[in-house]
């Protein structure tokens, strides 16, 4: 706490936040343009009412003929119009921009990332891990998968414009592509509680080859995916159910991913990330076409990180890679034939979803 | 700008007048633009329970018709019966007292009061099956997939939550009515109502009539969507 | 320049609203809608220091990079407390309540609001939020910021939520009521010749503000309720954990609370309108756009809740659509700012305080309009949203705007409310002093969100500090600015100049009574002949407000 005393910052003066990716040269335009507009509109206002208030002021000795200046209608229209044309074009410009913001890139690297009350914890795809800090390559886009364990965080990076909250219980993602290599400040832009302003780290943009090298540098053993492979017929026993050859006991996996599930209540959904995660963890609340309620909940016994690596691993199961608009319909099963009561849960003893503080 | 007004003001002074109004007119149509605009803030204090409802039930449709199911249909309509009940002793006591009728006034009224209670006493027993059954959301909340229905337990939880509170908000706006309907009585026992006047009888029945529609939705919602 | 003729001491003799009783159950149990106004007065300048005093210790803090003032969970409660106290205590009664509830039916012709005991009861409702909020205070704050959200409001905050929340669903209902009342009064209560179209402005800007009262108010308070379910019970309505879901609390939580903007500033647009009139001795241009803008407002308020929530998670179309209606709020505020403008035109134009408050006004809107047009689009929002961008913007909104309004409209009709005149070269002085303290404070807020400072935020990386010492520095003069017209005031309430009934040779109903006006208003109701602001030749009206005043402050124009 004696900082206060000793370090006075070096009094370097910016106005704008360093230009680091891809698109933060192009928010900057908007935000230039959007300047612009406001200077002009503030500065028009702020000479008409000085002019108006001075040229008009109240003199005694004049004696100022009261106009009738009380309405003009095109002048109204005017003043309604221009601005309107002008307010649509920032929209149009802002929605345009904002699409490709959301538009994962398919080529990109992607970064698992996890926030908590007060730390990020990151999680590269060789199983390379750190905490509040991210490697990255210049260059080349990475797309965030994030999801929070407690409250709602989000994931802000000033030099790359980009922010995204992350929240708990549901993966939201976010892309960016580093242009210049260096260290980047990385915040928690949601309040999340007392340490909200610690909960900071960097972005390290690296060139390729030095990423490379910081990738093997770990102690890394295994690849997400081979971690997730590991859950599967691990500790996870996904396997005894969900294989080929498995039968009526659970839906077999493969392909899954992308395609449309039909539900035993009439709905349909795509399995994507989220659907599977809340599978995994809450089966009762989606039960496929077909089948019986019988998987245990896995709610409190896989952490995010390993539901990441599992569902990155459930990816790799032959399924079409990850092409929302265009799901190729998987046939629903038909109600099995089989009477199901040799098919109860191998624990019976489950204690139901719904863990408690 | 303007001229003062020749209009007098309390020439005509009827006791029930209050001073700041020219006459009963003015001062009735307030009381009931009043009561209007304040049931259009009832609407939007339901309606946001409504629509979390709405989506909830939307995320867990088995969920929330398995735990519906164990609401219990019978009492649930015994107490809509009441209530349409109740609502038209309410109506006839507003007409006992446009006509001057103190008497019908006060009977309707004890009736209304009455009925209330006893729509109150049957969800009060529901609520307290609720307990036994272990279905009432929080720490005691007990939930078993073989027995009560595989479905997500967090969705009936969350079915439950609405559930009470809901009722319970209707339930609150009940018993605020069953104390106005009583200072109704004591005013209308000591004669303060008059043909003229007896706009507080009136806008209280508006206010009784608005909780019982609010039943009138919140009962097929809880009980009756989604039953075979 | 001083307009203020010291040496006409004239001493109000007749009865009025003051002078009707002194014991303090004829105040604490008054039904007169001016005698309210004033317990509102007072209560919520209370409010105000207390939060301006959260404001100056956050302030005080954020001088170092390291927060060297006070722990996390200190600061943490401070912010919450301050937006709290300021949001549902200060800014939303502000102008309505007592402004408001002073001149509404004096505008109107009325004798009172339309329910007096409701009006009585509501300021009741207010204080008892109010002590509930206090009570948190008292008992160690509250930490999750004024927004309440969850699940961190529902499940992580171990400060106390309930209590704080209970105080503002209370004062919810002290919104609700006095909505109610303001509606119901303009409705019924209007004098014989007063038409819709011939209302001050001030009154549609209320009516606008009563109908987001309504409608928004009750949303908070279902909400508030379901949090607090959640939190008592441990059930899961918003918290994930157990199958709820956070997002459905912000999208509840915006739909009252963006809205609830508009319930601070339409307010404040009404006075403007008002003051720019009287001190241009011009009829407003264009009456009609101007009336019909603040409803315009108050519905558009009610569909752009989203754009609180454009990187929250919600869908990108979603997203798109709040964007774009969130861009035509534009039209009807740029409207309001464009015909204010051309009222000064061919105008009169006097400098006295509440016109100052006005030309403040005016500039500090247009920035704060004009920066929200960054948060509507969505590119640029992503990256300042949650900075100091948007708590700069919001500051040039609340405190810009309508407290600058709020105080035009406290200096403009002090006279009416005392019968003394405040002193005017005081009042010029601490005018200028707000002016420049304000942006000093907030204008350097709008640079530090860009460069990607977060809100919130107790520890910040050194390169921010220069700006944050400037605003720092401008936050005291601001302080100063606040404090001098708590003092002059009370100082003219006992040494002020009799004012007269009509000080500034206005129009408006409110000015032919007496100052201050008798306990029922008027002699005689009104009849109303007139558009409002006729201060055309020909309508009797001197050509400038300080002419009249001082020709010995003698009630002008009557017939």
């Amino acid at each position: 706490m004696s900082k206060l005393f000793t370090a006075l910052p070096s009094l370097q003066f910016r106005l704008m936040p360093e230009d680091a990716s891809s698109i933060s040269g192009r928010v900057d335009a908007l935000y230039y343009f959007l300047v612009a507009v406001s200077t002009f509109f503030a500065g028009l206002i702020f000479v008409l009412v000085l002019y108006f208030a001075l040229r008009y002021r109240h003199r005694p000795e004049v004696q100022q003929p009261a106009t009738s200046h009380t309405g003009n209608l095109k002048l109204e229209i005017t003043w309604i119009v221009i601005p309107f044309v002008l307010v649509m074009i920032m929209f149009g410009w802002g929605a345009k921009l904002f699409v490709e913001m959301r538009t994962m890139p398919p080529d990109a690297l992607e970064v698992f990332v996890v926030g908590k009350q007060w730390m990020w914890k990151l999680q590269h795809p060789n199983g390379r891990r750190e905490i509040n800090e991210l490697h990255v390559p210049v260059g080349r886009p990475v797309m965030l998968r994030m999801i929070s364990e407690d409250v709602i965080h989000s994931f802000y990076v000033p030099a790359f414009r980009m922010k995204q909250d992350v929240l708990p219980g549901y993966y939201t993602t976010a892309w960016f592509e580093a242009q210049k290599t260096g260290r980047y400040h990385l915040f928690c832009a949601e309040y999340c509680g007392t340490e909200h302003s610690s909960m900071i780290g960097q972005v390290i943009v690296m060139e390729q080859e030095d990423y490379q090298r910081w990738l093997a540098g770990g102690d890394t053993e295994r690849s997400v995916i081979e971690l997730g492979q590991e859950l599967f017929t691990g500790k996870g026993s996904c396997r005894t159910c969900h294989s080929p050859d498995s039968g009526p006991r659970g839906p077999d996996l493969t392909g899954l991913y992308g395609t449309t599930v039909h539900l035993q209540d009439g709905r349909k959904v795509t399995a994507d990330e989220n659907y599977l995660r809340e599978s995994i963890l809450r089966p009762g609340n989606k039960i496929v076409f077909g089948y019986e309620s019988l998987m245990p909940p896995y709610e409190g016994q896989l952490s995010e990180e390993e539901v990441l690596q599992l569902i990155a691993y459930i990816k790799t199961l032959g399924g079409t890679e990850a092409a929302p608009g265009s799901p190729a319909t998987r046939p629903a099963r038909e109600p099995p034939t089989t009477a199901p009561a040799a098919m109860q849960p191998t624990s019976p003893s489950t204690q139901p979803a719904g863990a408690r503080r | 700008m303007s001229i003062p007004s020749t209009a007098e003001h309390h020439t005509t002074t009827h006791p029930a007048l209050a001073h700041h109004f020219n006459d009963l007119a003015q001062q009735r149509e307030a009381g009931t633009l009043g009561m209007w605009t304040f049931l259009v803030t009832e609407v939007m204090f339901f309606g946001g329970a409504f629509t979390g409802y709405a989506y909830y039930r939307w995320k867990f449709p088995e969920a929330f018709q398995a735990a519906s199911h164990h609401l219990d249909i019978v009492l649930g309509t015994i107490n809509t019966v009441v209530l349409i009940c109740s609502s038209l002793t309410m109506v006839l006591a507003v007409q006992g007292a446009q006509r001057g009728d103190r008497k019908r006034l006060v009977r309707f009224l004890l009736l209304t009061i009455l009925l209330a209670l006893v729509f109150l006493g049957i969800k009060a027993f529901e609520y307290h099956h609720k307990w036994v059954e272990g279905h009432v959301p929080g720490r005691y909340f007990r939930w078993d997939p073989q027995h009560d229905g595989a479905v997500s337990p967090g969705g009936a939880q969350l079915f439950y939550s609405f559930y009470f509170t809901m009722t319970g908000i209707h339930a609150a706006h009940m018993i605020i009515g069953i104390g106005v309907i009583g200072v109704l009585v004591w005013m209308a026992l000591r004669g303060r109502f008059t043909p003229e006047s007896y706009g507080a009888v009136e806008n209280t029945g508006l206010y009784w009539h608005f909780v019982d529609i609010v039943w009138i939705f919140l009962f097929p919602l809880l009980y009756l969507i989604g039953r075979h | 320049m001083t307009t203020i003729p010291i040496d006409e001491p004239r001493i109000e003799q007749h009865s009025n609203y003051l002078t009707n009783g002194y014991s303090v159950k004829s105040w604490l149990l008054t039904t007169d809608h001016k005698r309210i106004a004033l317990l509102y007065l007072i209560t919520i300048t209370l409010f105000f220091f207390l939060g301006g005093a959260f404001a100056v210790l956050i302030r005080l803090d954020l001088m170092t990079p390291a927060g060297d003032l006070m722990r996390d969970e200190t600061y943490n409660k401070m912010f919450t407390m301050h937006g709290i106290i300021m949001v549902f205590f200060f800014l939303i009664p502000a102008v309505p309540a007592v402004l408001g509830n002073f001149l509404i039916p004096l505008m109107i012709g009325a004798r009172d609001l339309a329910f007096p005991r409701i009006n009585l009861l509501s300021w009741y409702v207010f204080v008892i939020g109010g002590l509930f909020t206090l009570a948190s205070v008292a008992s160690g704050g509250v930490d999750t910021g004024w927004t309440f959200y969850t699940p961190y409001s529902s499940t992580y905050a171990n400060t106390h939520v309930v209590l704080a929340a209970l105080g503002v669903f209370i004062t919810g209902f002290s919104s609700i009521l006095t909505g109610l009342n303001f509606i119901v009064t303009v409705h019924t209560m209007r004098a014989p010749g007063m038409t819709w179209f011939r209302l001050p402005l001030f009154v549609w800007a209320n009516y606008a503000t009563s109908l987001i009262m309504i409608l928004g108010t009750p949303v908070l308070a279902v909400t508030i309720v379901l949090v607090a379910i959640e939190r008592i019970f441990g059930v899961g309505i918003f918290d994930p954990k157990l199958g709820g879901d956070p997002l459905l609390f912000q999208h509840l939580f915006w739909f009252y609370s963006h809205p609830a903007v508009y319930i601070m500033i339409l307010p404040s647009m009404g006075v403007i309108s008002e003051l720019v009139t009287c001190f241009s001795r011009k009829r407003i241009f264009g009456y009609g756009f101007v009336a019909v803008s603040s409803l315009l407002i108050a519905v558009y308020g009610f569909l752009v809740w989203g754009h609180h929530m454009f990187v929250s998670g919600q869908s990108v179309y979603a997203g798109m659509i709040f964007s774009f209606l969130s861009f035509f709020v534009a039209i009807p505020s740029a409207i309001k700012v464009f015909n204010w403008t051309a009222t000064l035109y061919k105008g009169s134009i006097s400098y006295q305080t509440p016109m100052l408050y006005v030309f403040g006004f005016i500039g500090l809107f247009a920035i704060g309009g004009l920066t929200g047009l960054f948060l509507a689009t969505l590119a640029v929002d992503v990256h300042v949203h949650d900075t100091y961008f948007i708590v700069a913007h919001f500051h040039y909104i609340m405190v810009g705007g309508v407290v600058m309004g709020y105080l035009g409209g406290i200096h403009f009709w002090w006279p009416k409310i005392t019968g003394r005149m405040y002193p005017e070269g005081w009042a010029k002085l601490a005018a200028l002093i707000i002016f420049v303290g304000f942006n000093l404070t907030f204008f350097p807020q709008f640079l530090l969100g860009y460069l990607g400072m977060p809100r919130r935020y107790h520890v910040y990386p050194e390169e921010f500090q220069i700006l944050n010492v400037m605003s720092s520095a401008g936050a005291s003069i601001l302080g100063v600015g606040y404090l001098l017209p708590l003092v002059y005031l009370f100082w003219s309430l006992r040494w002020g100049p009799a004012a007269g009934p009509n000080p500034w040779a206005a129009a408006g109903l409110e000015w032919q009574t007496s100052s201050p006006p008798p306990t029922e208003n008027f002699e005689k109701i009104p009849i109303v002949t007139q558009e409002a602001y006729a201060y055309s030749e020909g309508s009797g009206f001197p050509v400038s407000p300080e002419a009249d005043y001082k020709e010995g402050g003698s009630p002008v124009v009557h017939s």
